[in-house]
């Protein structure tokens, strides 16, 4: 078993590794349990976004809608969260499942415009981000909604060996992810789609669904990303989602997912997570000056990508 | 004019190669059969510059020399004819055959597009191709681009000085029988300028066609023929290194089929352009070939019975059920029929997936459970049948990449056998294969038939329709053309070929 992996394959968990060890050299309160948390709290959000784009890449297809549906499930979540009385403790926990519902519909529509009406995913989830972000704006009137809900909020503010609620509800659905991916017939599917789409069709694969399923799946996840953002942040606005689309993306190809479709897995994206996170967390720590951080980050994504992804395989890129 | 000597080439602990000594003189049509995996491949590929080999020595007239590139072999005057085709599907002909090239048409960079079609023109003759230069080479039919390829392998002729060495990889696959002779007619005439190595799988053709014929057997040259002394069996015995029955198409390996039981009845199907009034049945325990060109309504037959086209007029019925009615892939499966198609790479078996995950992948819902895939049955499954069908992998959850062609077909049909298909459709289920997987494809066609499954094949070549076939049914321009019923009468090979024509 073992000698059928090859070094490539934990290349980067290295990254990661190196990466952290890099920092710390640094600044030594990198490797502090408080930034841990920190890292942590900002990751969670992000990963529920990574991990739903990362069903569709292994797809071979691809979403970027998700900065219009976090955005717009978060400001749905906080609207219904004040209109069923203001608190999950009592009726107001309704909002969770109608933001939950919400996110996965607004996948579902995604999907089912890009696989009914043979629209390219790109441009289709595109567009559908847009729809999102105005219908956001539209709903807030262009303002902020705030929430005012402590035992919500309990998720960052109620913590457990030093990490808030809100780290272990992610690592949770993190679980979730795997076992869709590892051992439900969708995930099966979506491999098969991403393999060799003509072959999962002549085996009986029943293509428009799975990926009106994988969109709305991926629509689920970003609706859990919008609601950890509400619960990091205390509010939603048409920005909640800003900056997710770059990211959620670029962690996944970073943790090592082929953006050709059949490669990689959730386990992929939590490292590309991680490996996006610690950097971002590790430019503020070392006090890099907040006008270069996004130039820096770009550069540094694109060497952890030539250095943790495979790309002997592949004879050309797109 | 051409000398390899000692030759050798590994792949990591793979020796693929293994002191190869091999020469081709000028005007000669040098044969090159072997097994799959024998080496081939490997052996062309150094010659046209795309591995380099790790020791010995390459000879032109004399001269040592190394190709780093298969630019460089090109132009030493070495070109090859790819088994899978190399050009470029958006491009035309034209842009094709002189790609890379585009210099020797440009003033200040901008292409002088009526000089290169004049030129293209002329390279089309050459072949006696007659198609417009500028047409786009995705319209042309699979054996136009055959001779577009060996077309641009000629440019070579005006390119360079002196001789030329053409490899030949496969070429015939995909042509009929006409195209077959014409390709050979064009290489007898370019003998004076060329040498060729000639690769086939089809034995006959390589003996027919070459002046001498080199038997490589496990990376090593085991047997060096030349025609007057070459026959088939004994060839394919040193290929194999055993004796190979060569009666393996015999007749007397069929069982007989219940004539009472129809799983398929075709009435009087019509598809547009492709398909006219076909009617044939198919029975429980029956094989059924369909031979004839390319282009002659066999594929399109297949695709229309597993609901990737559908029929214009006319009826299909399955299993005498004349309610079943199948609009997708999804239905057939659903009704137990399999599809196994030509291209096996791109839609016959899921290469980044396990043997397990490809064996499943049509009866999911018999693996599952609302949803949830049910592991430790999927791997029994294919533990039973990896060890029923021996097919050689290291587990069953090894990625099919890692299989050997035979070994991926077995996968194929291991995974519609064990879905329960009772129709199966084999598209060219032995192309590409060596001759002992070739021979365990049949056994398991055979043994289909024996449990009762109703197949409908289009072999490779008519020898396998008929020694695999109860009924042979001619297909000519989307017509049935004839019906051979194999049990009544003894058919030839010719008697086919005629109906065909």
């Amino acid at each position: 078993m073992l000698k059928n992996l090859d070094i490539k394959t934990f290349m980067p968990a290295i990254v990661l590794l190196t990466l952290i060890i890099f920092f710390t050299a640094l600044n030594p309160n990198f490797a502090s349990m408080r930034n841990f948390a920190r890292i942590a709290i900002a990751a969670s959000p992000f990963l529920m976004v990574a991990i739903g784009v990362t069903f569709i890449i292994i797809m071979g297809s691809i979403d970027l809608s998700m900065e219009g549906s976090v955005s717009l499930t978060a400001v749905i979540f906080c609207f219904a969260l004040v209109y069923f009385g203001g608190s999950v403790a009592s009726t107001g926990w309704i909002a969770v499942p109608i933001a939950l519902l919400c996110g996965a519909l607004y996948g579902a529509l995604n999907g089912f415009i890009h696989a009914r009406l043979l629209i390219p995913s790109f441009m289709s989830s595109l567009a559908m981000g847009f729809v999102g972000i105005g219908a956001t704006v539209l709903l807030t009137g262009g303002g902020i909604v705030r929430i005012n809900d402590d035992i919500f909020r309990s998720l960052l503010t109620y913590r457990i060996q030093g990490f808030p609620l809100m780290v272990y509800l992610a690592g949770f659905f993190l679980c979730v992810g795997i076992f869709i991916q590892k051992k439900t017939v969708l995930g099966r599917h979506l491999y098969a789609i991403g393999g060799a789409e003509d072959l999962a069709k002549a085996s009986g694969v029943p293509i428009l669904q799975t990926r009106v399923l994988a969109f709305a799946l991926a629509g689920f996840y970003y609706a859990l990303g919008g609601m950890l953002q509400v619960a990091k942040l205390g509010q939603a606005e048409s920005v909640t989602g800003a900056n997710l689309m770059f990211l959620s993306i670029t962690a996944a190809v970073v943790g090592g997912v082929a953006l050709w479709g059949a490669i990689g897995g959730v386990i992929n994206a939590l490292i590309g997570v991680l490996i996006v996170a610690v950097i971002n967390n590790g430019m503020v720590v070392i006090g890099l000056p907040d006008f270069i951080q996004d130039g820096v980050l770009g550069v540094l994504v694109i060497i952890a990508v030539i250095l943790s992804t495979n790309r002997s395989s592949v004879r050309f890129v797109k | 004019m051409l000398e390899f000597e000692n030759i050798s080439k590994s792949f990591g602990p793979v020796r693929a190669l293994n002191n190869i000594n091999f020469n081709v003189a000028k005007g000669e049509i040098v044969g090159l059969v072997g097994e799959n995996g024998a080496g081939k491949s490997t052996l062309m590929k150094i010659l046209f510059g795309s591995y380099l080999a790790d020791s010995g020595s390459i000879r032109i007239d004399g001269k040592s020399i190394q190709f780093a590139s298969p630019r460089d072999a090109m132009a030493n005057g070495i070109g090859m004819v790819f088994q899978e085709q190399s050009l470029i599907p958006n491009l035309t002909v034209m842009e094709n055959l002189f790609l890379g090239r585009e210099a020797e048409f440009t003033h200040f960079g901008i292409i002088d597009k009526s000089r290169m079609a004049a030129s293209a023109r002329y390279q089309l003759a050459k072949v006696r191709l007659d198609v417009d230069p500028l047409t786009v080479t995705s319209e042309l039919s699979f054996p136009q681009r055959q001779l577009v390829e060996l077309a641009k392998v000629l440019t070579l002729e005006e390119e360079t000085e002196g001789d030329l060495v053409i490899l030949l990889d496969e070429p015939t696959s995909v042509l009929s029988e006409e195209e077959v002779e014409l390709l050979f007619d064009i290489v007898n005439k370019l003998r004076s300028r060329a040498a060729f190595i000639f690769v086939s799988h089809r034995l006959d053709e390589v003996v027919t066609l070459s002046d001498r014929i080199y038997v490589l057997k496990d990376g090593s040259i085991v047997d060096e023929v030349t025609r007057e002394t070459a026959e088939i069996p004994m060839i394919q015995s040193k290929m194999v290194g055993r004796e190979i029955d060569t009666e393996y198409y015999k007749q007397d390996l069929k069982k007989p089929f219940d004539e009472t039981t129809s799983v398929l009845s075709l009435k009087d199907i019509s598809l547009v352009g492709l398909l006219h009034h076909v009617s044939f049945d198919v029975h429980a325990g029956e094989v059924v070939c369909l031979v004839g060109t390319e282009g002659s309504g066999r594929e399109a037959i297949l695709r229309t019975v597993f609901g990737i086209l559908m029929p214009s007029s006319g009826t299909l019925q399955y299993n005498d059920h004349p309610a079943i009615k199948i609009k997708s892939p999804y239905d057939a499966v659903a009704h137990n029929i399999g599809y196994m198609p030509r291209e096996r790479k791109v839609e016959g078996i899921f290469m980044s997936m396990s043997v397990a995950e490809n064996m499943t992948s049509s009866q999911m819902q018999r693996y599952s459970y609302y949803g949830l895939l049910k592991k430790q049955a999927e791997k029994e499954l294919a533990d039973a049948w990896i060890d029923r069908l021996s097919i050689k992998t290291q587990s069953s959850h090894t990625d099919c990449s890692r299989l050997s062609g035979g070994n991926q077909q077995k996968v194929v049909l291991a995974k519609w056998r064990s879905s329960g298909a009772k129709l199966m459709m084999l598209d060219h289920p032995t192309r590409g294969l060596d001759i002992g997987a070739k021979q365990d494809v049949y056994e398991m066609i055979r043994n289909m038939a024996a449990d009762g499954l109703g197949l409908v094949v289009v072999p490779d070549t008519f020898e396998e329709a008929i020694g695999l076939a109860h009924k042979v049914i001619v297909m000519k321009d989307g017509r049935v053309s004839e019906e051979f019923d194999c049990d009544q009468q003894d058919v030839r090979p010719l008697d086919l070929i005629a109906a065909m024509t």
